[in-house]
């Protein structure tokens, strides 16, 4: 599989498991960023020549191709600069809706994208945040989720997918109850698309995000999938250039959905990737994708379980993830010397510190497996894990 | 290791005699306090607290043992060229950084060089804020 992958031609020796942070990206998808660039290279929409119709011919196929990929209709997929853009825009576009007193469920489960832009608007408008009560493991439960949902609620932003343990929410029960309340529901699905098959049709969520980057697509490009009825009555939250109908010194008016959303020139050559991302992954299969990740996730937890001096935040979840430590070791003195030996792994607070303050730890270190990687990369992980403690050891960092 | 194991002039006073600087670094998520106490233009006790990596720990608890009992003028000039040392700028070699000399391979990992400064930017800050 590496070598449908250029970076591994030149990296011959990484052992690549921050797949969370960002995937790599294959060849199919590069071509087709160079094919906007050397053969198309204009801009989309307001031309009338030839090549600038077919670059918006080819922006709006892309379009389809995501809207058929998650179950939705092409007007309710809005490009953004990815999934914490698109959060941040759902924040945006219900403050006008949203009244001081209201509340709004999160959890301390969340990336920070995910909460942080509600909790600007706690500050702003007087909402209240209302966080779900994690399980002592950290995963967000139906259970838990009744105990804060009331007729107060007016939204419910969750993760589907958590960045840092690889939890599963049942955002599709939630999403039901939520509705039973009237509340509009936002699910941030930056860990959940490069492993899930979505759709939003069975999950009947009003908002959802995602970025391509973690999927085997390009950076700088994320989807914010609105239901129609939603977004036709909701305004955009930047103005500008193509997303305007009529303009006068006085007034304005919007374009139909989705380009009321999309404000400027939006990042063509990556949206045309996006269209080689979805045909890339359909390919594969995302199922295939999803076991093959796990079962190399799997045998690595397996081993480190074997070591006393491993702890593991996550272990009894089928995620592609491994959230650890050294007991008693800094997870950026791990990961220092796991870079020395070409091992590229995550440590800190992954953009959720409210989780690590949850877990009562400062920081982590998170491994995280994607199908490209093999059987290879598991085993010269563990090795330079167990070297590391060797290592630690006899230089009196631990006992 | 013996540093970042058995932390020297760890645990804050609170007292407001002594000025008070929080620190952090987004990278990883550590953080750390750092207070001095000054008198007439002498450091008179340094006290730091917090959480991170051995680089973190370990440079805090040196440089509190390093810095204490000099003037705020030769301890700010040290600092700053310990600050340059780290970050593989050109930095004043005739100066004694005694025991914080060992930091200098850090330069080497640029991943770090935050890990080695958080401590030291904290201590130049309260001293900063002395002066005004």
């Amino acid at each position: 599989m590496k070598e449908l992958f250029p970076v591994f031609k030149k990296n011959k020796d990484l052992v690549y498991l921050d797949s969370a942070a960002s995937s790599m990206k294959p060849q199919k998808v590069i071509d087709a960023i160079n094919d906007y660039y050397l053969n198309y290279s204009v801009n989309i929409e307001r031309g009338v020549y030839n090549l600038a119709l077919n670059a918006t011919k080819r922006v709006e196929e892309s379009r389809k191709k995501i809207a058929e990929y998650i179950g939705a209709n092409s007007k309710e997929i809005i490009f953004t600069r990815g999934a914490s853009n698109s959060l941040n825009m759902v924040a945006l576009m219900l403050k006008k809706i949203l009244k001081p007193g209201d509340e709004v469920i999160t959890s301390e489960l969340e990336h920070h994208s995910s909460f942080l832009p509600f909790l600007n608007l706690q500050k702003e408008i007087g909402i209240k945040l209302v966080f779900v009560p994690l399980e002592a493991d950290g995963r967000i439960t139906i259970d838990n989720f009744k105990k804060v949902l009331s007729n107060k609620t007016k939204v419910v932003a969750l993760t589907h997918v958590s960045n840092v343990l690889g939890y599963k929410t049942d955002v599709k029960e939630i999403i039901r109850l939520s509705h039973e309340v009237g509340a509009i529901t936002s699910i941030d699905g930056a860990q959940a698309s490069p492993h899930m098959k979505l759709d939003m049709k069975d999950l009947d969520t009003d908002f959802y995000s995602f970025s391509f980057h973690k999927m085997c697509g390009p950076t700088g490009l994320g989807i914010l999938y609105g239901k129609k009825e939603l977004l036709e009555k909701l305004d955009p939250v930047e103005l500008g250039g193509e997303m305007n109908d009529e303009v006068t010194k006085n007034s304005v008016t919007y374009k139909d959905l989705p380009y009321k959303f999309e404000t400027g020139t939006m990042p063509i050559a990556e949206i045309f990737a996006s269209g080689a991302t979805i045909d890339f992954l359909s390919e594969i299969g995302i199922e295939n994708i999803e076991k093959e990740s796990i079962r190399l996730r799997n045998l690595a937890l397996k081993e480190l379980l074997k070591l006393d001096e491993i702890e593991v935040y996550n272990k009894n979840q089928e995620s592609s993830i491994i959230a650890f430590n050294i007991k008693g070791v800094h997870s950026h003195d791990l990961v220092s010397v796991l870079a020395e030996n070409n091992i590229a792994v995550r440590a800190g607070h992954h953009c959720a510190e409210p989780l690590h303050r949850f877990l009562k730890i400062s920081a982590s270190t998170r491994a995280s497996f994607y199908f490209y990687n093999d059987e290879s990369d598991v085993s010269k992980f563990l090795d330079v894990v167990k070297k590391t403690i060797s290592f630690f050891r006899e230089v009196g960092y631990i006992d | 290791m013996d540093h970042y194991r058995n932390p020297r002039n760890k645990g804050l006073t609170n007292s407001s005699t002594y000025v008070k600087c929080h620190l952090k670094n987004p990278s990883c998520g550590d953080m750390i306090d750092v207070e001095s106490l000054v008198e007439n233009g002498i450091i008179k006790d340094i006290r730091h607290d917090g959480e991170g990596c051995s680089i973190c720990c370990a440079s805090a608890s040196i440089m509190s043992e390093v810095v204490k009992g000099m003037t705020v003028e030769d301890a700010k000039k040290l600092l700053e060229n310990y600050l340059k040392m780290v970050s593989n700028q050109e930095y004043d070699e005739s100066i004694d950084f005694d025991e914080l000399q060992v930091f200098d391979g850090v330069k080497d990992l640029p991943a770090r060089v935050r890990c080695a400064s958080i401590s030291s930017q904290a201590l130049l800050s309260t001293l900063t804020s002395e002066d005004k």
